[in-house]
């Protein structure tokens, strides 16, 4: 039989729900209507403020395809519940609709508190909790004016920093002490106020805010606060904690907590067994929660009553928090203020860069019960999970950037290694070795863990070390070294050929993952043609003849179309071309046409053919720049603001032949439309009216992944300075086979760190990057003319070294809607090795 | 009787590489290692029927001459022909040899 279970409110708490429920009812028992108050279905609140940082509404949903069409589930998008009648078991919505239920569970969040000063209702004061109240800050901010913002916590320092990348110059009022009272301490606060007015922010502690006031057009002109200043502004934030939204309680006579909330037991019950509630809105034995893990825990704990598949009390929740605010790290976990009896504190200051730490411990010092960390919060990650522990270093040894201080073995099993998912070290470990997992990314998939806010990414390193796991990076049996410290072992020592360098660093003869590995970095720096010599034997199964090699032994012939770009003239040679040679016709995905079915003994001649009208090799069968795909552009599109074709071709003509870690794709669109799909490319441009924003880390593919924003508004030349050190610190860096989204994702501090690098120049070597590569733009040259220059690597495109004219008898061609195709073969399905070796595309 | 048949110089086979030949109409891959050894298989990859092996990258694994092919990268060992990634596959093998700077293959008839 199926029942109705009724959701109100679809928060990030109500969607986990009924995701949670819908996955584990596979009979189907539950049939699920939820009401959401607002236009859009579930997003991710907590990344809000990325809404204003190059993310899209789109970007931050929760709800994916496979949810919006569940047929199990009605999801009514700007609907609330108006009332509650428990004895019809029914709720009457804002359109009059009434909706039975068997169960109703209550998932409607929190409010922001507007506190009452006056003025505080005026045109120009805003609250910061929805996607529609940053629309509304957006179209108000105004580059160069103050705005202020009310409340000084964890969310008021968000909105500060929104109104900073509006372009606002922001002032933060906070009635207590110190910025972010709850999470930090005095000392902390005063390092973290310092860290943030370096930002520009401006900064007022313990001060009331008196007045909002109004000016001749009746909108915000200022605010007055306690102490008499007064600050000119048209922008008002109030940012001063939420309050649950219950107002549904009394009427439907629901009891309420001392605070606020809907009252529940610890298993989320209220007094009618028929009602629960979850998330912000639930007073749990009379405490609400401001933070989403917790609200997450209590839809596990009513998802497992709903199926009765358990019955477990919500577990109480870990109110640790670390952040990254305006790129200053704040952490606090456990005890933060030292409340517990007897609490000893030690404390590390340094004001001098900027970094405060402090650990709470037991009155024996034995114990660590909490702590706060400013500046550099790295040793978070291996510091909360050993809260109500005992200590396995000495304090000072904690503080230590992460994993240097304590390793995993220290911590006892049941210790939460990822508390965003509740995640224990035995929950990981038994994953690693009872899956077989082998890196960070299998952890992530098998266990959830580190999939929220990253920042126990270390720890799972550390336990799949512990486990026995080799995370070493050898590139294989014959080198113990990785691919980037491979890169520099030969960008330092000049070593020129692959024999050199197995001799020296290697061992064995090497085989089909170091050679195309080494090629590729000894072709990067620069070492002549990369059939030259042994290089030749070395490359990949495309590289070896310039071709992608097809399934029956037969190559494809892609040349490069900067851009998409091309002449009527260059259309009709590849046309005449394919007529002559017989090949099969497509044009690809990547803005250019693909010849296939070429013999390895006709390569050259339809390669001479293609590179007298001027045509080159588009790498199609590298690990290389593969195209740079264009939109139409201002030149012709009515909406175009940039010439995004020319931007394209400059690019491509500017990369190609680069040797990379994978292959490298990229995009130019003339407007935020959009049209050349920039943002799923290793490094995408797309134009403003000021010049252009640059996106990197996307792809399609397997794991299609949305590029982030590094950089906005640059104009032609700091675009390209820009993308120069981005893509020389991908290829010196990545691992084998890793594209730029992986690489990102891989490396420590992201994308943050990323734009540390290639933009404030952190490690000191955007120079040097430039330098490589203009090095690389200067030594360019078409890889196919150089074949057909040289007898020796000509030699090698035959059939058969005795009989080099005589025809594969392996392959032949049938016909398909006029074009030739292989004679079908049953390939077997993926290669025993685990991993997509093939290159192409 | 085995006979044996001239099929290149030996410097048409870079060390390290591998070139296709043709004899008495079968396809057959000839290798040179690093070391200058020579070996003999078969050039129809058996996962796909394609005749690619000869264009494999040549190496060893622990120590054990291999190739592994082009088209979805099984690894054969140059010795014996067998698959080492699945045993149920192997490639043949032929006699071959270094006579006057020739490398000759021998047909089992
Ligand atoms: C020809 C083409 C399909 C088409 O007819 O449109 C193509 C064909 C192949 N792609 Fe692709 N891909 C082609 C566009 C794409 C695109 C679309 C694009 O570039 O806009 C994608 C998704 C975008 C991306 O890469 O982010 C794409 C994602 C892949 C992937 C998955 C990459 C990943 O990171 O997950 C592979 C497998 C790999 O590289 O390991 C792949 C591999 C291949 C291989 C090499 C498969 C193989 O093993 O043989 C195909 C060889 C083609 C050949 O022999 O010429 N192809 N491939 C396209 C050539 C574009 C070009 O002009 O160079
Ligand atoms: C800017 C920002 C940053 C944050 N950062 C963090 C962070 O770093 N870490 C963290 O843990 N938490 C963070 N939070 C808090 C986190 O977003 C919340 O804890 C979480 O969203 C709570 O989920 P919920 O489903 O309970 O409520 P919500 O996500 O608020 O969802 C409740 C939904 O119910 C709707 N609703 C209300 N009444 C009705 C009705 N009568 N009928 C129909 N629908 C109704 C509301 O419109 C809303 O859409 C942040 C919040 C904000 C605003
Ligand atoms: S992205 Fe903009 S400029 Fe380019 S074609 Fe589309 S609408 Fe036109
Ligand atoms: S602690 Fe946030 S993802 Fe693991």
């Amino acid at each position: 039989m199926t029942r109705t279970l009724v959701v109100i409110g679809h928060g990030m708490v109500g969607h986990r729900l009924v995701e949670d429920l819908r996955e584990r009812d596979a009979a189907g028992t539950w049939r699920v209507v939820v009401l959401s108050e607002e236009p859009h279905a579930a997003y991710d609140r907590v990344a809000l403020s990325s809404y204003l940082d190059g993310k899209s509404a789109a970007d931050l949903s929760l709800a994916g395809q496979g949810f919006l069409t569940d047929p199990a589930v009605e999801l009514r998008l700007g609907c609330s519940a108006a009332s509650i009648d428990r004895t019809a078991r029914a709720v009457t919505t804002t359109d009059g609709d009434e909706l039975r239920y068997d169960a109703l569970v209550l998932a409607t969040g929190s409010r922001p508190f507007v506190p009452p000063v006056p003025g505080h209702d005026l045109p120009g004061c805003y609250v910061y909790r929805t996607l529609e109240d940053l629309d509304a800050i957006r179209r108000e901010a105004v580059e160069d004016q103050p705005g202020v913002v009310v409340g000084g916590g964890l969310l008021g320092l968000e909105a500060a920093n929104a109104l900073r990348l509006l372009g606002m110059r922001p002032h933060v009022v906070e009635m207590a002490p110190r910025l972010m009272p709850i999470q930090v301490d005095e000392g902390g606060g005063q390092v973290l106020a310092k860290l943030v007015e370096e930002l520009g922010l401006q900064v007022h502690c313990g001060v009331a805010t008196q007045s909002i006031d109004a000016g001749p057009h009746g909108g915000v002109a200022g605010v007055t606060l306690g102490d008499g200043t007064t600050v000119e502004t048209d922008v008002v934030v109030f940012s001063a904690g939420v309050r649950p939204c219950d107002e549904l309680a009394e009427p439907t006579g629901l009891a309420r907590g001392e605070r606020g909330g809907f009252l529940v037991d610890d298993r989320c019950r209220t007094s009618d067994p028929r009602i629960w509630a979850v998330g912000e809105c639930a007073a749990v034995d009379g405490r609400c929660y401001g933070l989403v893990a917790p609200g997450y825990s209590m839809a596990e704990v009513v998802v497992r009553q709903l199926l009765e598949i358990g019955d477990e009390p919500f577990p109480g929740a870990d109110m640790s928090t670390k952040l990254k605010l305006l790129g200053v790290d704040v952490a606090s976990f456990g005890d933060a203020h030292g409340s517990s009896e007897g609490a000893l504190e030690v404390v590390y200051a340094n004001t001098a860069n900027g970094t405060y730490a402090k650990l709470v411990l037991s009155d024996d010092a034995s114990v660590l019960l909490g702590g706060v960390l400013v500046g550099d919060a790295g040793a978070y990650a291996t510091l909360r999970p050993l809260v109500g522990r005992e200590l396995p270093a000495p304090p000072e040894h904690l503080l230590l950037p992460a994993g240097s201080g304590v390793d995993a073995a220290a911590l006892p099993g049941d210790a939460i290694i990822c508390s965003c998912n509740n995640v224990s070290k035995t929950d990981i470990t038994t994953a690693i070795t009872g899956e077989s997992l082998t890196d960070v990314a299998g952890v992530k998939g098998c266990t959830k863990a580190g999939t929220s806010c990253g920042s126990c990414v270390p720890m799972l390193k550390n336990l799949l070390g512990e486990c026995g796991v080799e995370t070493s990076n050898a590139l294989c049996e014959h080198f113990g070294q990785s691919r980037s410290e491979l890169f520099e072992i030969v960008r330092a020592t000049g070593i020129g050929t692959f024999t050199d360098l197995i001799r020296k660093h290697g061992s064995g003869h090497g085989c089909d993952i170091c050679k195309p590995a080494v090629a590729s970095i000894l072709a990067t720096l620069g070492n002549g043609h990369i059939l030259d010599g042994e290089q030749a034997g070395l490359q990949d199964t495309n590289d070896r003849f310039l071709a992608n090699m097809q399934r029956n032994g037969t190559y494809s012939v892609v040349p490069r179309v900067p851009g998409g770009e091309i002449t009527p003239d260059k259309l009709i040679v590849l046309g005449e071309v394919a007529r002559e040679f017989g090949l099969y016709t497509k044009i690809t995905g990547g803005q250019r046409i693909d010849l296939f079915g070429a013999h390895v003994e006709q390569l050259p001649a339809i390669w001479r053919r293609l590179v007298d009208a001027g045509f080159e090799s588009g790498h199609a069968y590298g690990k290389a720049l593969r195209t740079v795909k264009s939109c139409v552009g201002n030149d012709w599109c009515r909406y175009g603001v940039q010439d995004s074709v020319a931007m394209a071709i400059r690019l491509e003509l500017r990369y190609r032949g680069l040797r990379s870690p994978h292959k490298v794709k990229a995009g130019v669109s003339g407007c935020a439309r959009e049209c050349a799909e920039a943002r799923s490319k290793d490094f995408g441009v797309i134009a403003t009216e000021k010049g252009w924003n640059l996106y990197v880390g996307g792809n399609g593919g397997f794991s299609p992944r949305h590029a982030e924003p590094l950089a906005a508004d640059l104009d032609d030349e700091l675009l390209v300075r820009l993308i120069d050190r981005f893509l020389m610190f991908y290829v010196r860096t990545a691992d084998r086979l890793q594209r730029t989204a992986a690489w990102i994702e891989a490396m420590d501090g992201g994308i943050e760190h990323l734009r540390a690098v290639v933009i404030d120049d952190s490690l000191g070597i955007t120079e040097d990057l430039e330098a490589a590569m203009a090095e690389h733009v200067a030594g360019y040259t078409d890889e196919w003319a150089g074949v057909l220059h040289d007898p020796a690597k000509l030699s090698r495109f035959v059939s058969f070294v005795n009989a080099p004219d005589a025809p594969d008898p392996t392959i032949s061609f049938t016909e398909e809607r006029g074009q030739i195709r292989p004679q079908p073969v049953t390939l077997p399905m993926p290669s025993v090795r685990g991993e997509s070796e093939e290159v192409p595309a | 009787m085995t006979t044996w048949q001239p099929v290149c110089p030996l410097t048409a086979v870079p060390p390290a590489c591998g070139v296709p030949a043709l004899v008495d109409d079968d396809p057959v891959a000839v290798f040179r290692t690093s070391e200058d050894e020579l070996f003999a298989v078969g050039n129809i990859d058996p996962f796909c029927g394609a005749g690619v092996i000869s264009r494999g990258i040549v190496g060893d694994r622990g120590g054990e001459p291999t190739v592994a092919s082009p088209m979805l990268k099984q690894v054969f060992s140059l010795r014996t022909g067998e698959c080492l990634d699945d045993p149920a596959a192997r490639l043949p093998t032929y006699p071959v040899r270094l006579h006057a700077d020739m490398v000759e293959i021998a047909h089992p008839c």
